[in-house]
Formats: C-alpha cells, structure tokens, sequence
C-alpha cells in the first residue's frame, strides 16, 4: 500500500476559547495530535498602559495597575507604590506595613483559589471550581469591607491606604482562617490528589530549572521546578522578613519535578502558608495612623527605582523613571504572565493538543498583565 | 559583587565597550555599554564564574533624552544573589543595538515589546515583530514626539 500523504496542519487556539484564560491566541502546528510548535500571539487586551502614565500624576497611576492583572490588584498596588515610595524616600507607618500584608497575602489566596479553580475546569474538573469560587467570594466580601470595592481596590496609597482596618474586620478575617484551613485539605481531596487529574498533569510539560531561569520564569511556576526561590524571603520587602513562613517548592511526590502538577500543588501548598502569615500579622498589628505619610503631592527627585515583589503568579516589577516632575518619565512594569508565558513553545513542543491545554493552564496567566 | 567591582572587571576585558559609571544618582548604581558590545558583554556576565548572571529580571526600552534613546538592562544571580543595571543609549537617527536574546531567552519578548513600543531595532535578534500592537501600526507609541493617528485602517481613534 502506498504510504499516506501528511501534511503539518496550523490552526489557531483563542483568542475566543475557555482554555486560553482570556484573549490570548495560539497559533498551533500539528502533526495530527502531535504538537510540532506553539506560537503564542499577545496584544488583544493591549491598553497603552506605559503610555497613559505619561499623562498621568503618581497617585492617578494605581488605579491603572489593579486593571493589569486583575485578579490580583493588590499586589501590582503594592509594587508600583514600592517603588514610589523608595524614589521619594519615605518613611512607612509600622500600621501601613502590617495592613498591607495582610491584604497582599489575602490577596494572594484569592488569586491561587482562582489559579486552582480555573485549573481543575480545565481538566474537566467543574466542581472544585465551585468549591474555589465560593472561598474566594469571602475574601472578596473582607476586602469589600475594608474599602468598599471587590476587585479593584485603589487601595494602597503612596505613604498609605486609602481605609484603616476596623476590629470587625480582624474579627471576620479571623473567623475566615479557621473556616479555610480545611477547605484546602478539601480541595486537595477533590483535585490534587485525584487519579484522573494526576493522569492529566504529571509528567507533562516538564520545565527544567536552567531554561525556567534563563526564560525569567518566577513564582509558583519556578517553584515547581524545584528552586527554592522567594522574593520575600530572598529579596526581602516590606515587612517580610518579620514572619515566619515556609518556602514551598515541587518535590516530585507525583510525577516528576518540574511537570504541570507539581507547579499546580506549589499553590495549593502557598495558600497555607499565607494564612500563616496573615495570623502573625494580625497577631502583632500595632496601632497607629494610616495617611500619617501619605505625601499632599507626590513629586520625586531625579532618579529612578527598580522594586522586585512576590506576586501570586511571580516576579512583579515596576521600573519608575522620574525626571522631577509631577508624572513619571517612564513607567514599565515588568510583567510576571508576560515572562512565564514566553516558554510554552519550548516545553509544549512533542505533547498533545489537550496538554497544552494543561500546560497553558499550569502557568497561571492573566491577560490583563500580559498585554498591559 | 557590587556594580563598581563588576564595573572594573568588565572595563579590565572590554576597554572601550565599557562607558562611564553613575553611583551618585538617588538610584541603583549602573554603568553604559555601547550597542555593539552589548550582546559580548552579556555573555561575559553571564558565564564568568564569579558573575554568573543567569536572570535577565527586565529590560526596558524607553526614549532617554532629545536625540537618544535607551534600552536598561535588569540583571540578577541565582547563583551568587547580587543585582546588576546596565544601559545601552542609541542615537535616534540610528538605533540599532545587538540582541542578548541568544544569550537570555527571556529577552526574546522583552526585545520585541520596546521594537515594538519605543522603536530600536535589535541586530540579530531571530524574530523581530510587533508584539502587542497590529502589525500594520504606524509609529512607537512610546516616543515622547509619537501623536496618536487620527485613523487606524479608516476606522476613527476614538481619542
């Protein structure tokens, strides 16, 4: 029989499509299921957020950076605010500082929960997704208490926030805590450690350490591969280096060290250690008064500031270029989705169609903060 | 190592490649690097073994003064945890620079988005296209002299 004709077929995944999270469009390469090249193709979400803080006064920008990766608004708030605060060069309340990690590490269990969710759907998995949904409402509802909105905060202030916290909401976070711990050993149960989505996750997409490093993967994501690796702790800010917290990484406990599951499990395994962190906070929160630092007009010196934070999904970043006026020269934010996005091709190439489904998944990106 | 050490290594291997250091500036100190030494450089930094700088944590484009613009370069070691800032300026008449894509595969995208926002081309670099607007969009937003078009393609600019 004569040999079959075959041809390498190119079709396009997204922008219109569940699995991509948002707008973004694979330009996929097939040998049948075989994947021979993924090319991801940004920019439908593109804002000119670069470009609009060129008009724009310091404070008028944080807004701006709760709309870059959205689930997750208060942790570019922080950021950006980091690296104002050090081109100005002032002196943060202890009261801020605690209230701040608080909300970030609040924040961070919010984005992991939706990361976790929207990862288990992906697998086919819908009810974990509810499950996730339902714990991140109540985080959503103490930030609505604190500062009245839900997903876009304009929160954190140059020098401050904009809502001291009240003994009603100690109490409510406190009662969130001892609700959650076992939540997450239930969703552990329900996905983790569930034989159809092992099947699906481990083994696949394995990142190995020296190409995540070299491609400016970070975060969970790097974890996974095995390195100990934490801006909070290695590269302290703000008041990190006060708690006590672990360090979670990839073990290799299910498939192999590197692979999509056990980039998943380091965020299952984080959010423990946030709750960690939010006791001792909370524990040890002084009192004071929260807009005492907050400048009347934000005008920088000459100079410019580079600030590296611990976002849920990586390395955030936020390069200020000031010239002395009252809006920046430059503002870039160095994306966390952006970096880890730009490995797919690498490590998708030789898998099937549906685990690039699971890889695209295992990275955690938000459009929001690619496209900016 | 601190930056003026890594300076002095570097001034030591590649004499004029090397420009002048700032430390005084209310900022992280950094030095110059001319355009076409950039990508030797990199892999200097990168493979030396007290150096080892494995991360290209960020780099930016961005329109620098009147006749020049900039490319910074945020590095750090995973290694032996120290951070270095180095910047590459190019006149605007001629901003061509080599690529360090070959040397950090984080700077494939990174290279793009300021090709594609403030407009310098990089000399080598294996895929330079737009990477967040159109392909077909004229100009670099993120030049201080760019005015927005009045139409895309016929279509009004709403602003």
């Amino acid at each position: 029989m004569a040999e079959l004709r075959t041809e390498e077929l190119t079709i396009n995944m997204g922008p219109q499509h569940p699995s991509t999270h948002g707008v973004l469009r694979l330009v996929l390469k097939l040998n049948g299921e075989i994947v021979n090249d993924v090319r991801p193709e940004l920019g439908y979400l593109h804002r000119c957020f670069e470009k609009h803080t060129e008009a724009m006064t310091y404070p008028q920008i944080i807004p701006y950076t709760d709309r870059m990766d959205y689930l997750n608004s208060m942790n570019n708030e922080l950021a950006y605010v980091l690296a104002v605060e050090k081109l100005l060069a002032i002196e943060i309340p202890e009261r801020v500082e605690y209230i701040r990690v608080i909300m970030c590490e609040l924040q961070r269990i919010a984005s992991h929960l939706v990361a976790i969710g929207t990862y288990g759907n992906d697998a086919g998995a819908f009810t974990p997704f509810l499950y996730c949904f339902m714990d991140r409402e109540k985080i959503l509802e103490l930030f609505e208490m604190v500062c009245g909105a839900r997903l876009l905060y304009n929160y954190i202030w140059v020098g401050g926030v904009s809502h001291d916290i009240t003994p009603e909401f100690l109490k409510k976070t406190k009662e969130f805590i001892k609700y959650f711990r076992p939540r997450i050993k239930q969703v552990n149960n329900l996905l983790s450690y569930n034989k159809i989505f092992i099947e699906r996750t481990a083994n696949i997409g394995i990142l190995p350490v020296d190409v995540a490093i070299n491609a400016g993967v970070s975060g969970p994501t790097l974890r996974g591969s095995g390195i100990k690796y934490d801006l909070r702790k290695d590269d302290t800010y703000s008041i990190y280096n006060k708690f006590d917290f672990d360090v979670c990484v990839g073990t290799g406990e299910v498939g192999v060290v590197g692979d999509c599951w056990n980039r998943y499990i380091v965020r299952a395994y984080e959010m423990e250690q946030s709750l960690r962190i939010i006791e001792q906070a909370m524990e040890s929160i002084p009192e004071g008064d929260v807009q005492s630092a907050v400048p009347k007009r934000v005008k920088p010196p000459v100079g410019e500031a580079y600030v590296r934070t611990e976002s849920p999904k990586g390395e955030l970043a936020y390069y200020v270029v000031s010239d002395g006026g009252l809006t920046p020269f430059r503002v870039k934010a160095r994306s966390t989705s952006f970096c880890n996005l730009s490995v797919i091709n690498q490590i998708s190439r030789g898998h099937m169609i549906a685990d690039v489904v699971m890889i695209l998944g295992s990275f955690d990106i938000v459009l929001g903060c690619i496209d900016r | 190592m601190e930056t003026n050490e890594v300076y002095e290594k570097l001034k030591r291997v590649f004499e004029d490649g090397i420009g002048e250091i700032k430390t005084d500036l209310p900022t992280y100190p950094f030095f110059f690097v001319s355009a076409d030494k950039i990508n030797a450089v990199s892999l200097f930094l990168r493979d030396e073994e007290s150096l080892q700088f494995d991360n290209l944590s960020c780099l930016s484009g961005m329109d620098y003064d009147k006749d020049n613009l900039a490319v910074v370069y945020h590095l750090y070691s995973y290694v032996h945890h120290h951070k270095l800032v180095i910047k590459v300026v190019v006149p605007k008449s001629n901003p061509v620079l080599k690529t360090v894509s070959d040397v950090w595969a984080a700077a494939d995208w990174h290279e793009r988005e300021a090709y594609d926002l403030v407009g310098m081309t990089f000399e080598g670099h294996p895929d330079l296209r737009r990477i967040l607007l159109p392909e077909d969009w004229e100009g670099h937003p993120l030049r201080k002299d760019y005015k927005v078009p009045e139409f895309y393609r016929g279509m009004k600019v709403p602003y």
